[in-house]
């Protein structure tokens, strides 16, 4: 079964899906689209430095990604404008990824994998990567789920009821480090943020609890990516922004739902 | 042995400091509120009971295992994420439904564990916290303002159910509030606070106190307009006016 190329991608975007949508909805609530933004995009600079010492991607990247994020989260609450900073470090990290690419000469290196993903060339052993860091990612957030809500709520009642809100932090750090490195294969730096935030934000109308909106979060997602890879075999589109297009229009579609609902 | 004790609490935000040589103690099942003008180290003093902020100097010493209920300020609830009074409730651990409902209604308020919590009026809002503080059955309430954005009556009635959660389940309250008329005839001491502890004692005698009235004035609510006569020495707090609430 996993012989056929696209039942490996369609398994590959479905580990994604569900290891970004209980990570989405936290970078939903907690206002951390840039940050997703800027640790995804730093990953450019990991695959750099991955083929310049010859590593395995996968452990370039999630270097690469841990110190942006544990960077951006150390920086944070010190009187820097977040947005600004965050801006700074997105784009930056993207630059130098790119000119440090070019300095590979000796090595052809497919840049558009990197950027949009590469789904179609999934192999086993990066399938077992992928649903192996998705395993990782889902038991990190289970295990800490109701420490991140409460931390995510108020860090004051954090710390009343013996939570550390920085540890939480440092576990969501570590989670989206995880993420970016599982999905860089699957949709590419430029769109893992949509992975995050699309499938969690089209969840929030349809959901009356976190746990609900994770849960529908992870079957849009894996709605998108079933679809999406769908549509990119029938139409011969691009497969990864094909599934962030499918989770666009379901966002489209549940708020247009929710706000007529509301105005019935 | 006293629910908490702080001794000698310096608390700073950088180079400045909010709080200075702050002593005190709750006992069981005492209410003590904390009042002093904004800017006087209220919420930093509170934020360093509960171990949010730590000592520059000095330090904060908790009885063995006492268990505290946190009432925050506000608590601004983003309307990206949903949640249900019920769950709520729950996020402080292991709750059963007949204790959330014995919480609700300790709180005050009607079952209303089905309801979001950002559809919730002021009011009901404030309730929900009380009822996540007191589900873990604290010995020791602590309260930030917690009737910010309530009119008088709305605040008198809260106040009144903090009193009759304190004789239903014999809990410790302390309490930070602006309404000085309205909760001192519930307290049992008073601590008046400038980034240092100005005096402390009854109602009745930090009302009266000069240092108090230096801070508030004569004229603050009318159940104080029985303790009102001049002043008899001037106090200035000139290095805490701009210190962190």
């Amino acid at each position: 079964m996993l012989d056929d190329f696209l039942i490996r991608a369609t398994l590959a975007g479905i580990g994604v899906a569900l290891a970004a949508a209980p990570l989405g909805c936290f970078v939903v609530w907690r206002r951390m689209a840039y940050f997703g933004d800027a640790t995804a995009h730093a990953a450019i600079l990991g695959v750099a430095l991955a083929l310049a010492f010859s590593m395995s991607i996968f452990v370039g990247t999630i270097t690469v990604a841990l110190v942006m994020a544990l960077t951006v989260s150390a920086l944070s609450g010190r009187g820097y404008a977040m947005d600004t900073l965050l801006g700074v470090l997105a784009h930056s990290a993207l630059a130098f990824g790119l000119v440090a690419v070019s300095f590979l000469s000796g090595i052809r290196i497919d840049l558009m994998a990197y950027l949009f993903g590469d789904i179609l060339a999934v192999s086993r052993g990066d399938l077992a990567v992928i649903w192996g860091g998705a395993a990782l990612v889902v038991a990190l957030i289970g295990w800490r789920w109701s420490a991140l809500l409460t931390a995510t709520l108020n860090e004051d009642l954090a710390h009343a009821s013996g939570i550390d809100p920085r540890r939480e932090q440092l576990v969501l750090t570590l989670a989206l480090a995880i993420t970016v490195a599982v999905a860089i294969k699957v949709v590419g730096v430029l769109l893992i943020a949509a992975m995050l935030i699309i499938p969690a934000a089209a969840a929030r109308p349809l959901s009356r609890t976190p746990e609900g909106m994770a849960l529908m979060a992870a079957v849009i997602g894996t709605l998108s990516t079933v679809i999406g890879l769908r549509a990119a075999f029938v139409l011969d589109t691009p497969a990864g922004p094909s599934i962030v297009c499918i989770a666009a229009l379901s966002f489209v579609s549940t708020t247009l739902v929710s706000s007529l609902r509301r105005a019935a | 042995m006293s629910l908490v004790h702080v001794h000698d609490l310096n608390v700073s935000y950088g180079a400045r400091t909010v709080l200075s040589r702050v002593s005190l103690r709750i006992d069981k099942g005492e209410i003590v509120t904390i009042v002093g003008p904004n800017g006087s180290g209220k919420t930093s003093l509170l934020r360093a009971i509960i171990g949010a902020v730590k000592p520059a100097a000095g330090h904060v010493q908790r009885a063995e295992g006492v268990r505290m209920g946190y009432v925050p300020q506000k608590l601004h609830i983003d309307e990206t994420l949903p949640m249900t009074v019920a769950r709520f409730l729950k996020l402080s651990g292991h709750v059963t439904a007949p204790q959330i409902n014995e919480a609700l209604t300790r709180a005050g308020l009607p079952d209303v564990s089905r309801a979001q919590l950002s559809k919730l009026s002021g009011g009901q809002f404030q309730r929900v916290l009380l009822a996540r503080a007191l589900i873990g059955k604290p010995d020791l309430l602590l309260l930030d303002e917690a009737t910010q954005g309530l009119d008088q009556r709305g605040s008198a009635a809260f106040y009144q159910q903090i009193e009759q959660v304190r004789q239903d389940t014999g809990c410790a309250v302390l309490m930070i509030s602006h309404e000085l008329h309205v909760v001192m005839s519930a307290s049992d001491r008073v601590i008046c606070l400038n980034g240092h502890v100005c005096c402390e004692g009854t109602p009745a005698v930090v009302a009266s106190a000069p240092e108090y009235r230096a801070l508030f004035g004569t004229g603050t609510g009318g159940a104080l307009a029985l303790y009102r006569h001049e002043h008899d020495h001037h106090h200035h707090h000139d290095d805490h006016t701009e210190a962190a609430e």
